[in-house]
């Protein structure tokens, strides 16, 4: 994230930040204001000037919404195979290699067990960093076992997702997941166990279109990008431009997609309540 | 004619039939059709025709695979509903917002049993194509194939669905709606739908728009069909960087027959006429038959419990993946 561009940046901003080391200070990609890094973490990453939602790691992701020290993670070792033997500009396999090292993940998605203010729960939450948070085999097999395994322990499912959609890497083998996920989803049904889905920016694609919008409740992130077509594409097929805050959480709440937007600091309180509710 | 072989590569097929046309118009009309002499020449022409269709079509890319599964002469569902199924009354409408045409769907008999079909539908002539939507479906059409395979379990008739479509409808009218719920309900539904559900890819089996009407028991795919995560386009113009390297990325991505069989995404394949089938419909549609009454005939005898099992079976068991054993 490059900021010290001259011109981008508010006056004020430049005269706070000139002098500091690169790395303490971050820049705000909503109102641009530069804000003291420590400042933004304490504050959950939402900017504390006009509350953007930075995106966050699953591990992050996990440690907000998840009790002290009652996480457990489940399937640490998944990890992708190059099915296909697919290359583009470059070989899926190198893909992976360096992603895992860069990101010290094997792939897209944590997932795991613990419990939410004493309530025990399953949850998976995606890695976007690990190639956009796509859906391969491995994040398909961890949501679909974590589904399971609630199943199994009668407890509920939270799946907070981040994702660009399927990946083409892996070809139908990710489409795939889609109908896996949500078949196990329609059992989780059957048993009476609550399913939460938490939408963060972005969620496009099979991701979107399969378990993302089956939760029995489904929450947004403020400002979230959540849609089946990326904005991108529909801006090329109807060759004009799209409406203001098209596909934002905002935008999907007032067409009766989400059931509400909840604010990261209200977040891990509010899935708490619902349980309670859906549960108790 | 001329018309019919609208792709490149079936050119020679094309410039073959044509010679053998002339041959026949000319020998018709100094009456020598039909003696001796000529019917060896008659012959050889055949034989060449024969010839060039089998070698091209064993020998199709995966880009002209693609190509031939939308090729604008493939015999799209209503021409196969109309030639596997009797007595089909077409229904309308999801009861909640409208009628996509982009989806079909009513009761049938097929050999007498009665079944509830629904398929994607394309159209021929441009403004068909365009009513049609090009086979992409809106949040409309997966609501209304919902309510008509809701319908067919309160009747116990098992579902054919038949899949063409380049994908779901990406624009605004389809995100106000709810394109991904539309598509995500179906696939959460068909999964535990309490009657046989059989799924064919006759053309273009594009994504998650197709896949909403493809979790089935049985999904079998015509020979020149496709079943892919994204268009060989869409997917060269991300990873490449460049569309016009579609041929490479329908390679890569393995969206043909044998691949799809190899990697258990299909359980069968249909054949097709020699030459694909917009060259014979009529015969495809005969092969679509078959396929379809053996499916049912296998999944007859199960009861709810075991259909249900196997469904879940067959999906849960996709993916490829590593782990260490603990
Ligand atoms: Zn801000």
């Amino acid at each position: 994230m490059v900021w010290f561009k001259k011109g981008i940046l508010a006056k004020k901003s430049e005269e706070k930040t000139v002098k500091v080391p690169r790395g303490l200070w971050v820049k705000c990609n909503n109102c641009a204001e530069i804000i003291y890094k420590k400042e933004v973490e304490r504050n959950l990453d939402v900017c504390p000037k006009c509350s953007y939602h930075f995106r966050i790691s699953a591990k992050r992701r996990i440690d907000i919404i998840i009790d002290e020290g009652s996480f457990k993670e489940h399937d640490e070792t998944l990890s992708p195979k190059d099915a296909l033997e697919f290359k583009d500009i470059k070989k899926y396999k190198d893909r992976i290699k360096t992603t895992q090292a860069k990101l010290k993940a094997n792939d897209a998605m944590i997932c795991g067990e613990g419990s939410i203010e004493g309530a025990r729960v399953m949850i998976a939450a995606f890695e976007f960093a690990f190639m956009g948070g796509s859906m391969g085999s491995v994040v398909g097999e961890k949501i679909t076992r974590s589904i399971e395994r609630a199943i199994e322990a009668g407890v509920p499912v939270i799946v907070v997702s981040s994702s660009g959609g399927a990946r083409m890497q892996e070809g139908i083998l990710s489409l795939m997941q889609m109908a896996k996920t949500s078949a196990a989803l329609a059992k989780l049904r059957e048993k009476g166990l609550p399913y939460i889905s938490v939408l963060t920016d972005p969620t496009t694609g099979g991701v979107t279109a399969s378990f993302a919008m089956l939760g029995d409740v489904i929450m947004a992130e403020p400002r979230a990008l959540i849609g089946f077509a990326g904005p991108r594409v529909i801006a090329e097929t109807i060759r004009q431009k799209l409406p203001e805050g098209f596909q934002r959480a905002e935008y999907l709440l007032e067409h009766g997609m989400v059931d509400m937007i909840v604010n990261r600091k209200e977040m891990k309180s509010t899935l708490a309540r619902l349980i309670s509710h859906l549960l108790g | 004619m001329a018309q019919l072989h609208s792709r490149d590569f079936e050119k020679p097929i094309e410039a073959a039939e044509r010679e053998l046309e002339e041959l026949r118009a000319e020998l018709e009309e100094d009456g020598s059709l039909g003696s001796a002499d000529t019917s060896d020449d008659l012959k050889r022409l055949e034989e060449k025709v024969r010839k060039l269709k089998e070698h091209i079509f064993s020998t199709l890319t995966p880009w002209q695979v693609t190509l031939i599964a939308r090729h604008p002469k493939r015999p799209y569902s209503l021409d196969h509903i109309g030639n596997v199924f009797e007595d089909f009354v077409e229904l309308h409408g999801d009861r909640l917002y409208g009628d996509d045409p982009a989806i079909v769907g009513g009761l049938a008999t097929l050999d007498g049993t009665p079944v509830v079909v629904i398929g994607q539908q394309k159209g021929r002539t441009t403004k068909e194509r365009v009513y049609r939507n090009y086979g992409m479906p809106h949040p409309e059409g997966y609501r209304k194939a919902l309510r008509l395979m809701e319908m067919a379990e309160r009747f116990n008739r098992p579902v054919v669905t038949l899949i063409d479509t380049p994908g779901a409808a990406p624009d605004i009218e389809a995100e106000e709606r709810g394109q991904s719920e539309a598509i995500a309900r179906n696939l959460l539904v068909m999964s535990r739908l309490k009657v046989p559900i059989v799924s064919v890819v006759i053309g273009e089996g594009g994504s998650g728009g197709a896949l909403a009407i493809g979790v089935a028991d049985r999904v079998m795919l015509f020979e020149f069909s496709t079943y892919s995560v994204i268009s060989p386009e869409g997917c060269a113009a991300i990873l490449w960087k460049d569309g016009a390297k579609a041929d490479t990325a329908a390679k890569a991505l393995k969206i043909g027959a044998k691949d799809l069989l190899g990697l258990g995404i299909v359980d069968s394949i249909i054949d097709e006429p020699l030459g694909g089938a917009h060259r014979d419909a009529k015969a495809a549609s005969i092969n679509l038959k078959t396929a379809i009454l053996k499916s049912l005939s296998e999944l007859k005898g199960l009861s709810v419990d075991k259909l249900l099992e196997g469904r879940y079976e067959k999906f849960r068991s996709i993916g490829v993946f590593k782990e260490d054993s603990a």
